[in-house]
């Protein structure tokens, strides 16, 4: 916000001018009628019209600039705001991901940002209008009668403490909103990824349902929420003619000591009707500043999260011979109770070929989450090239894998920019990469690489999609090449060609395939076999159809026994 | 979804919502009424008081001054208390409303073609139920109390100022035609710009809900930056929509100040002039402009708001076209629920293509006999998951026929020709709940599921003895798209969840694709048996896979390329006949 802060006081001048000078407006017309009309000049009445449409006018200029400025400002900072907490998003966690929700990041970016712009908006605008409006006025009056004004002046510590108890209990109260919306935003979005499944199980009715009860809680919060924040409106008034009422009773007093003139008590009135009708805002300024706050608040939880794992002191050896990724006794558990990975090492050269084989739920995403770090380990050392990955810094860290996840992403946007992914690579590398890739259905579309592909890839088929993504990874020829179970959708064939050319284009690149299908890895140069965390096997193909039971079993099951081919591959 | 549509309309769709509380509003408008008639009460008893009070020293009826002050202080009270109560009831009014909004959007939102949200970001459609029904919300809760309380002391000032002096109140209004050709102007000009700030907003949200779903990959080729900048243009584009609105909104209420001062001038200059020039008291002028200030007062202000007005308005246009956008087509007009008797399926030229240019399936022709184990293998990319598709009517195919047990799909309801078939798709859907609540999700009927049900369900699946290792057991909730276990777990509890249904015919879609090779053979056991046990005879099976282990035992292999199928026939006779299968089956054991 700081360097908005000669703006800010230049707005806060300006509107205070102008504020001041509506102020002024019913002393020139009190003039009109007070003094100048019973000179019955004609001459000086148009002069004094005229005097009204220049103040006006002026006027004007000052409420219009500092406006325009105050949107201004609110618009920046806003997106100031709205770009930091973006960033911030994609440095987190997968997990601190999963903890805060999809939808729930979602509505921060957006609908708390919105709120805090219209809080900023709100606040230069209407903000510093009303309490001008109060605080000049009080000293316009005080001019006229200093004893009275203080019977209006013991009211605003009251009116103080009542706005800061109302808003103070509106900015929890909007916080559980937001929370509530949420639930409710989530529904949504649950409805809408998985139209497929709810249309097919007829379960419209049920969601409907489930929708109704968050509305309605939602609802709910709200309706509480503005009947606390309703009653800063009502108070004020009350208060503000109360102390209307104790001037006329203290008024009446002093006119009995012949202090004061009962028209200094009508000219009170006059104010006081200005007062009120600036107070119309006075619930619409608050409603806004807790939204605004409990808005900021959980805005602020995202930013405090703790930032992604440091670098560590280490001193860098460049080792030519070492190998490109080494695993020793690495034990890792996401929620620090069992074990996910256990005491697994291994390693793996150059231009080699890892397969990682095992069941759902063995650990084989963990181990890439580790080796990509996600994730620190808990015990044990992974390198990269020989030095630990903690060590190395991100810059230099990833650059050297190339990685297709499951489920990886297709954005809205042309092929060759989802290849691309923000990297700045050439056509030639791209169009190498997707042909590498066996995506040669790209040839067929109308504007080929340029064709746009729709949010989440709905305009190709499950196969397309995770060539594509492999050809993204294959795009920056890595040193470390992560097919992460995603070859799933891919026939036979297309998924032998694919292993067939990154063996002959990629040489140089270590090759790991984390696979359900033992097809995809019994080629590998060393294969690892893990169950429930643990190693089971670690060797060739040959090696651990010969002595790993586990292995074996795998392999019967899906080669199906009595082949002719299972005993020419033996 | 995009269009501008007539503020005149949305104004009357608006008004619709408003009539059904339509006793609530007349009850608003009562108490509204009365708290200003109250109000007004304030100046006649201050004028009271201060009368009494006098002018000489010494002389001072205070038993007089405190019966009118107390009498005020009352009455004050009473106002205030009213006021309060309107808020209320206009908060609970508006609250309704949008409750009912909201709640029209979702309903809306259900009945949606899947080609729909194909084509639409989720960020985009939830916007349109968080962003947009709010700003009408609070359109509602605030302005509509500020302008229904407004108006009595609008219309009570102009009384008045009409009892003093008609020909002033004529100079005064010779204004209006200015300040109304200005609002109705500005309005034009600036609710386009509220409109497309709602739709930038929503663009934003669709924007940043993609990005951060791939967040993952994002991370791994540390391509932060890269995506921030692209987030930080389209937030530019979104908050500058935001500017542009409220730049040119903010004119509004200064102006509308500005050409009242200006009457005022006018009054003054005029009125004095009536004074000089006889026909108009001194008090007179003092009061008339006294008046003429309350009732400029309130119109002032409610310029002020008009950009919430105006901003309301435009995202009520877009609530409703969103509401207006084209459901599913509705059921046919004779449509009769399906009654399967062992699910025969015939594709008869069939054609279809996700746009018109390019078919997806050319010219299908196909047979399968009731109970028979169908497999759809082929190369990625053939049409093979556009079959289920279009077998379960998320798409409609633009040429030929597709029956089940004699009856053509189109002409039975959606409801029960979905229900006919358990589905298990390639990408699993689980929701946020407790991993019972997902699998029970299965049961067509909304009875109460058994535990023992769901528990047979998940041992069919295999997934029983995971679920009995979480924490929670089967009361673990499961996080938004079950983001915290594996795909294969996902997989395997929609699997039990199909387990749930008892269709009569079945699709899997890829749906062992991350579940490992031993799992899957015990879970086509199990669906094998779930399918075959109940009445003895067989039900239809759908299998697309390209694990060929899984699809070796399949009745009929159904080969699709290039959006017809290639080869048919058991796997004995394809591998015989040595074409595309044969070359697909070789290539695993490469």
């Amino acid at each position: 916000m700081s360097p908005h802060y000669s703006h800010m006081v230049i707005l806060f001048v300006l509107k205070s001018v102008g504020t001041l000078l509506d102020l002024a407006s019913p002393m020139i017309f009190a003039h009109i009628v007070d003094n100048v009309a019973p000179t019955k000049d004609v001459k000086t009445i148009l002069l004094w019209g005229g005097l009204i449409l220049v103040v006006a006018f002026i006027s004007l200029q000052f409420n219009v600039i500092p406006n325009r400025m105050a949107v201004r400002i609110a618009r920046d900072v806003t997106e100031k705001i709205r770009n930091d907490l973006f960033e911030k998003t994609l440095s987190l966690s997968g997990g601190q991901i999963d903890r805060l929700t999809l939808s729930s990041i979602e509505s921060r970016l957006t609908a708390d940002t919105y709120n805090i712009h219209e809080f900023l908006n709100n606040m230069m605008r209407m903000g510093i209008r009303t309490p001008i409006m109060l605080i000049g006025g009080i000293f316009v009056i005080w001019a006229q009668d200093g004893a009275l004004t203080l019977a209006l002046v013991g009211a605003l510590p009251i009116m103080g403490a009542v706005v800061w108890k109302i808003s103070g209990k509106g900015i929890s109260m909007y916080a559980d909103m937001q929370k509530t919306i949420d639930g409710m935003v989530r529904i949504v979005r649950e409805n809408i990824v998985g139209v497929r499944v709810i249309k097919a199980l007829s379960k419209t009715g049920y969601e409907r349902e489930r929708f109704d009860r968050d509305n309605s809680a939602v609802s709910d919060r709200e309706t509480e929420a503005g009947v606390i924040m309703a009653m800063t409106n009502p108070a004020m008034n009350l208060l503000l003619n109360v102390g209307l009422v104790v001037i006329v009773i203290v008024g009446a007093f002093r006119v009995n000591d012949g202090l004061t003139k009962p028209g200094v008590i009508v000219a009170f009135l006059t104010y006081f009707t200005m007062f009120s009708s600036a107070m119309l805002w006075i619930t619409r300024i608050f409603v806004s500043y807790s939204r605004g706050m409990a808005s900021s608040e959980r805005i602020k939880e995202i930013m405090d999260l703790p930032n992604e794992p440091e670098i560590w002191p280490a001193v860098r050896i460049k080792d030519k011979n070492a190998p490109r990724v080494e695993f020793k006794n690495v034990s890792f558990s996401y929620d620090k109770k069992k074990n996910n990975i256990e005491n697994i090492s291994f390693t793996i050269g150059k231009g080699e070929t890892l397969g990682i084989l095992g069941s759902t739920g063995s650990g084989k995403s963990a181990l890439i989450n580790l080796l990509m770090r996600f994730y620190d380990c808990d015990s044990g050392e992974i390198r990269v090239d020989g030095e630990l990955v903690n060590a190395i810094a991100p810059e230099e860290l990833y650059p050297k894998f190339g990685v297709a996840f499951q489920n990886d992403i297709i954005f809205a946007g042309g092929i060759a920019e989802n290849i691309d992914f923000g990297r700045g690579l050439s056509m030639k590398r791209i169009s190498e990469a997707a042909l590498n890739a066996q995506a040669t259905f790209i040839e067929d579309k109308p504007n080929g690489l340029n064709h746009r592909l729709a949010a989440r890839g709905t305009n190709v088929s499950g196969g397309q999609k995770q060539r594509l993504i492999i050809a993204r990874a294959l795009a920056s020829k890595p040193d470390i090449l992560i097919l992460d179970d995603s070859s799933s959708a891919l026939d036979y064939t297309t998924d032998a060609a694919l292993r067939r050319s990154i063996a002959k284009n990629y040489r140089e690149t270590t090759l790991i395939i984390v696979a359900q299908r033992i097809s995809s890895v019994m080629n590998a140069d060393k294969i690892i076999a893990l169950d429930d965390g643990k190693l089971v096997g670690y060797g060739t193909h040959r090696f651990l159809s010969e002595n790993c039971e586990f292995y074996n079993e795998i392999y019967v099951s899906q080669m199906g026994g009595g082949e002719s081919h299972q005993s020419s591959s033996l | 979804m995009r269009k501008p549509r007539k503020a005149k309309k949305t104004l009357f769709r608006l008004w619709t919502y408003i009539c059904r509380y339509k006793w609530r509003v007349v009850a608003a408008i009562v108490i509204s009424v009365t708290s200003n008639l109250f109000s007004l009460l304030g100046p006649l008893l201050l004028g009271k008081a201060i009368g009494v009070i006098g002018d000489a020293a010494g002389g001072v009826d205070f038993k007089a001054v405190v019966f009118y002050c107390a009498l005020l202080a009352f009455f004050y009270v009473i106002s205030s208390v009213m006021s309060y109560i309107l808020s209320v009831m206009m908060i609970k009014l508006s609250q309704q409303m949008t409750k009912r909004m909201r709640k029209d959007i979702f309903d809306s939102v259900t009945e949606l073609s899947v080609a729909f949200f194909d084509r639409h970001q989720a960020g985009d459609i939830i916007s349109h139920i968080s962003y947009d029904v709010d700003r009408v919300n609070a359109s509602l809760s605030n302005d509509l109390v500020q302008i229904v309380s407004s108006l009595i002391t609008v219309v009570g000032s102009f009384i008045m100022m009409l009892s003093i002096s008609p020909p002033l109140v004529i100079t005064y209004a010779a204004t209006l035609p200015v300040s109304f050709l200005l609002a109705r102007y500005m309005g034009k000009k600036v609710r386009p710009m509220f409109h497309e700030r709602s739709v930038k907003l929503g663009e934003l949200n669709g924007y940043a809900e993609e990005i951060i779903g791939g967040h993952k990959t994002i991370r791994a080729y540390r391509k932060e930056n890269y995506f921030a900048s692209l987030f930080k243009d389209k937030n530019r584009i979104a908050v500058d929509a935001h500017y542009i609105a409220e730049y040119n909104a903010s004119f509004v209420g200064p102006c509308m100040m500005m050409i009242n001062n200006a009457a005022m001038a006018l009054i003054s200059v005029f009125g004095s002039l009536f004074y000089i020039y006889g026909g108009l008291a001194l008090e007179g002028l003092a009061a008339f402009i006294l008046y003429s200030r309350k009732f400029s007062g309130p119109i002032t202000e409610i310029a002020n708001i008009s950009s919430e007005l105006q901003s309301a308005l435009s995202a009520a246009e877009r609530v409703f076209a969103l509401i207006d956008e084209p459901r599913e087509a509705a059921d046919a007009d004779k449509a009769q629920p399906l009654v399967t008797t062992g699910g025969e399926v015939d594709f008869t030229n069939v054609r279809f293509g996700y746009d018109d240019e390019s078919p997806v399936i050319r010219n299908l022709n196909l047979n399968i006999p009731k109970g028979s184990l169908v497999a759809v293998a082929g190369p990625t990319g053939a049409g093979k998951t556009t079959i289920i598709n279009l077998l379960m009517r998320f798409y409609d195919p633009q040429k030929g026929e597709i029956k089940i047990d004699g009856r053509e799909i189109r002409e039975v309801t959606r409801k029960s020709l979905r229900r006919g078939f358990a589905m298990i798709l390639q990408d699993s859907w689980l929701f946020h709940g407790t991993v019972f609540e997902n699998i029970a999700y299965g049961r067509a009927d909304r009875g109460d599921v058994a535990m023992d049900e769901v528990v047979a369900a998940a041992k069919a699946a295999q997934i029983h003895n995971y679920i009995n290792s979480l924490p929670d057991g089967y009361n673990t909730i499961l996080s938004e798209n079950g983001t915290n276990i594996s795909q294969g777990q996902k997989q395997l509890i929609s699997i039990a969840r199909a387990m749930m249904s008892q269709a009569d015919m079945l699709i899997f879609d890829e749906a062992t694709s991350n579940v490992d090779t031993w799992t899957e053979k015990k879970i086509q056991s199990a669906m094998t048996r779930l399918m075959r046990g109940k009445d003895g005879g067989g039900k239809t099976c759908f299998v697309i896979a390209h694990r060929l282990s899984a699809i070796r035992d399949a009745d009929i292999i159904l080969v699709v390329k290039d959006g017809d199928i290639a080869e048919r026939g058991a796997h004995k006779e394809l591998i015989e006949l040595g074409g595309v299968y044969a070359g697909l089956y070789k290539s695993q054991f490469s």
